[in-house]
């Protein structure tokens, strides 16, 4: 039994429930009042208005989709364009049996069991009034088929639409991305009345990134229904607006050469240049073919692309995140040199190994007499170990930094990965454990945890090249408004990287002399007529735990990544290469064709074209 | 005043003796009277707005007996059963929510539904009388009028389905969770003065709210604060809903001569925009005669809580004839332009089976509170 205070009397508490009931009667009595006032309103007082309305609707309002903008590269060859087609389209609201009238469909046209499932699916998203392409891109033929059994299908239409196409295929999806039927989880972020007659979306790449720029703005017509739904003639026509054209910084015929001068293999090639950290050329191979993508790939081709070991889909130049291997020696040199760590002067004789609290860091035996520029030039592992520990792993750490390692670049991919700077704090996160020296020595030779993106490390080289005046890497040269506005973009420059200029000469006297050096590390790469500077680097993807790396006797797939980063001309950069090639030595090779292709054979057509430096109005001289 | 009490009990159950064949199904008949005739009258309309499709048509008559059934079952559970089951039931909701929003089927642009095989299931709808339910049985169990603490847990109580509902996103569903946990709290005898202040809070939180809002349901929201800014999108569907029910005027065009639904010009015709149909074509005798029927069972429902004999049965009673009202409010303020549109089913005449069946299920709860009454000791 329950105590009888106030509160906890039945009969007080049956009170107190039964006036709130009534209250909430009295509530629900005024609403209904209101709506029956409201409908008093609309039927009665209003009723003449709104009749006037029904009668005349006849009039119905249909989206017109905007046209996509195009995308040229800088030297105006399109890269991406819009091709006419006809596809089959359904209006559910206005089918009485769906099934039936697919079924009756494919009885004379060829609808594949993937088309009525992406029809399904793509139907679960939109509004019974709105269409769904069953089909896409119906030829002539098919056209005419249906011409003649139109009469049986009420709903179903064929509509002339345009569909995105990239006419290079393969080579520029690492950079373009594609476009594919909108999705659910696209429609979250779209706006769905700009998006009503659209029905292609950028998925990722540059396609994604200036989606809304690209879109346009959404048209309409009003027009004249018959009783049956159908379009009588066309009243007023509130045209749509068509997307921004789109250039990119990446120049097409360089784009194929460096796709090419990969013969195959796994890896990527970016250039950048340097005056503007505009984005030449960025390939991830092996490739794939954007086009088919465009009208939602079958489900069979996709886990082909997916689970291929090649994994194309992977776009390595941006996602990639790979070990410096010895391209870090020349940052680290730079601070070396900067902070006071070395001289040029001091050397001392490599013995081609390197102990340390009873643990031996091996290197190939060099047996010579080693300085800064001739560590660079052979790649002195030892050089960097002592180096490395005068240092200390947070100078080395800043330095990468600067040059802007382990961070998003902001180039226009929102797919990109930052890369990683390896550093005390984030080991004991990680993995729960203290900075070891041994870590240290291992940064300093691009082992261990450092990793870089391909961009990352073209974007360093071009920083490196205009002696610490870096600007970000971009890919947008300009965009081109409807009204034929256009808008050039600016460089953004890099905080530059201050150091005396003998240092940045010694440095990059080291990188010269891994081309033209007698013991270069860089022969793979040749002696060409122009001037470069260079570094090698080689990325254990395998450990071997002290055995000797025989090539022969280490499977393709575990073999050491080759890296290559260049400048040239050396005294006015032109150009800034990085390229991996995974598994394979050839990464010098790579870069040898593509700036040989740059630097002597291109037709030098577009010369104005290709330098063409943004004004700096921070910091300039002058200003 | 307990002896009126006495007697009153006992003219109770002689007049159950009358209806012994009801009282022995623990149906109860004016309730389903009510219920019946508005299902009717739905179908009628359904069969009109899906432009006389009978596959439509059918589907849901058999929704309806699938809710009829179900209705049937909850009622000869007996409340303490409820009280015992309320917490795992709410539980599995609000699992299901998760659930929903991890791995759920999206339709329009939502993840609301749970494909079970032979049919998909709206999770956010059973909450919709779950939720109540719940906040009823917690706070009965505590000192009535509720204190501030077990207010706060209330408050979380609904606050995490509807959150979670929002998120799917579903807007008007998880709003009229939290009224419909205001109303319960109301019910339970909480002073005017705090319900003053929670509606000041809500007030001042809009602004909040509007940040965490997907950008379609602030479009839609500014669309409903003037229609014709966006033509194409949700504007197109309150103008054309109020076109459809202002040309029906005081008779209606009749039946199958509605032709703004006939012709298309009405989106969601069978769904969340069905009142529009039925304002078309029954005119202002067809809508004030389907408020009216819903008048009925909403009071029929309050009598029932009315009677209820203990704080438990009281509040879930009244709770659910509140949210019921809710729903209707909600949809048919929404279908003629005095509320946004939201995207809510009018209870018992949209096409769709998740909110038939769980609308009917609460309306078992309700009859079997009705029918299982027990003899209060003193």
């Amino acid at each position: 039994m329950r105590s009888r205070d106030t509160f906890q009397d039945p009969y007080l508490l049956k009170r107190l429930f039964r006036q709130r009931l009534i209250a909430i009667l009295f509530f629900i009595l005024l609403l209904v009042i209101l709506l029956i006032s409201r409908l008093t309103y609309l039927q009665i007082f209003q009723h003449k208005y709104y009749t006037t309305l029904s009668n005349n609707n006849s009039i119905s309002l249909v989206p017109l989709a905007p046209t996509r903008g195009l995308i040229y590269d800088r030297n105006g060859v399109l890269l991406a364009k819009n091709i006419p087609v006809y596809n089959l389209n359904i209006v559910p609201d206005q089918v009485n049996n769906l099934k039936q009238t697919i079924a009756g469909l494919r009885s004379f046209l060829p609808i594949t069991d993937d088309d009525v499932k992406t029809f399904y699916r793509e139907l679960s998203q939109k509004r019974s009034y709105q269409q769904v392409a069953l089909k896409v891109k119906l030829t002539p033929t098919q056209v005419a088929q249906f011409a003649v059994n139109r009469y049986r299908f009420p709903g179903v239409d064929v509509k002339a639409a345009l569909v995105r196409s990239y006419p290079f295929a393969n080579d520029l999806v690492s950079v373009l991305g594609y476009v594919g039927r909108i999705n659910a989880q696209d429609l979250q972020n779209l706006d769905p009345s700009n998006y009503a007659a659209t029905n292609y979306a950028g998925k990722i790449g540059i396609e994604k990134y200036f989606e809304s720029q690209l879109h346009g703005q959404v048209g309409y017509q009003e027009v004249e229904t018959n009783s049956s739904g159908q379009e009588v003639r066309i009243l007023k026509r509130i045209p749509p607006v068509h997307g921004d054209n789109i250039y990119l910084t990446i120049d097409s015929q360089l784009q194929e050469a460096a796709l090419h001068a990969m013969h195959g293999a796994r890896g990527s090639v970016v250039v950048v240049q340097p005056d503007t950290g505009q984005v030449l050329a960025m390939v991830s191979t092996p490739a794939y073919n954007p086009n088919v993508f465009v009208n939602g790939i079958s489900t069979k081709n996709y886990r082909e692309l997916q689970t291929s070991k090649d994994q194309p889909l992977f776009n390595r130049a941006i996602r990639g995140q790979y070990s410096f291997g010895s391209t870090i020696k020349v940052f680290l040199a730079l601070e070396g040199l900067g902070g006071g760590y070395t001289t040029p002067g001091y050397s001392f004789f490599d013995p081609g190994y390197f102990v340390i609290g009873g643990q031996t860091f091996h290197d190939e035996a060099k047996n010579i007499w080693v300085n800064l520029v001739k560590a660079i030039e052979v790649s002195s592992d030892t050089y960097f170990y002592k180096l490395s520990l005068k240092m200390g792993i947070n100078t080395m750490d800043a330095i990468l930094q600067k040059f802007g390692f382990g961070q998003y670049s902001s180039i226009q991919m929102n797919e990109e990965l930052p890369g990683l700077i390896a550093s005390p704090a984030w080991k004991m996160k990680t993995e729960g454990k203290r900075w070891y020296a041994g870590d240290t020595i291992n940064s300093s030779i691009g082992q261990g945890a450092m990793q870089t993106t391909p961009l990352q490390l073209a974007s360093a080289v071009a920083t490196l090249s205009k002696r610490g005046i870096g600007y970000q890497p971009t890919l947008l040269y300009k965009t081109i408004e409807p009204d034929g506005t256009a808008d050039l973009a600016e460089s953004v420059p890099r905080t530059p990287i201050i150091f005396k200029s003998w240092i940045w000469k010694t440095v990059i006297q080291g990188m010269i002399n891994v081309i033209r050096g007698p013991k270069g590390t860089g022969w793979r790469f040749g002696k060409p007529s122009y001037s470069v500077a260079a570094k090698t680097g080689t990325a254990q993807v395998y450990s071997l735990h002290g055995e000797k790396y025989i090539l022969a006797n280490v499977p393709e797939r575990l073999r050491d990544n080759s890296m290559f980063i260049a400048f040239a001309p050396v005294n006015k950069p032109k150009i800034a290469i990085a390229v991996v090639v995974q598994n394979s030595a050839a990464a010098p090779k790579v870069a040898r064709q593509v700036l040989d292709y740059y630097l002597l054979q291109q037709n030098h057509l577009y010369t104005t074209n290709r330098t063409n430096p943004t004004p700096l109005t921070q910091g300039a001289p002058h200003a | 005043m307990r002896d009126s009490n006495f007697m009153q009990r006992l003219m109770q159950q002689r007049h159950a003796q009358n209806k012994s064949f009801f009282k022995m199904l623990h149906l109860d008949l004016p309730l389903l009277i009510g219920l019946i005739l508005i299902l009717a009258y739905g179908l009628i309309v359904l069969l009109s707005a899906s432009n006389d499709s009978y596959t439509v048509f059918y589907k849901q008559l058999s929704r309806i007996l699938l809710g009829f059934v179900v209705m049937f079952v909850c009622a000869q559970i007996p409340p303490e059963k409820y009280r015992l089951w309320v917490p795992w039931i709410y539980g599995l909701g609000v699992f299901l929510l998760v659930f929903v929003l991890l791995f759920g089927h999206t339709g329009k642009g939502a993840e609301r539904w749970i494909n079970l095989g032979l049919f998909r299931f709206q999770p956010s709808e059973f909450m919709k009388i779950t939720v109540p339910i719940m906040v009823a049985w917690y706070l009965s169990e505590k000192s009535l009028p509720p204190k501030l603490k077990p207010l706060l847990i209330s408050a979380g109580l609904m606050l995490v389905p509807a959150l979670l509902i929002i998120k799917q996103p579903d807007l008007g569903t998880g709003l009229v969770i939290m009224i419909a946990g205001v109303g319960v709290v109301l019910f339970a005898g909480i002073n005017w003065r705090w319900l003053l202040s929670l509606a000041g809070l809500v007030i001042v939180s809009i602004p909040v709210l509007w940040h965490f809002m997907h950008g379609y349901q602030r479009q839609r929201i500014l669309t409903f604060l003037n229609p014709n800014r966006d033509p194409l999108g949700s504007g197109y569907h309150i103008i054309q809903s109020k076109i459809a029910i202002g040309s029906g005027g005081f008779w209606g065009k009749g039946w199958f001569h509605g032709t703004q639904s006939h012709l298309n010009f009405l989106p969601e015709h069978s769904t969340d925009f069905i009142f529009s149909v039925l304002g078309e074509e029954f005119g202002l005798v067809g809508a004030t005669l389907l408020l009216l029927l819903y008048l009925y069972v909403v009071g029929r429902a309050l009598t029932i809580a009315y009677r209820a004999t203990d704080n438990f049965t009281r509040l879930i009673a009244g709770s659910l004839a509140f949210t019921f009202f809710l729903s209707v409010f909600v949809n048919i303020g929404m279908v003629c332009g005095i509320l946004p549109v939201v995207g809510l089913p009018l209870p018992l005449i949209s096409y769709g089976g998740t909110s038939v069946v769980t609308v009917l299920a609460g309306f078992g709860i309700l009859m079997s509170i009705n029918t299982h009454k027990r003899i209060v000791k003193q």
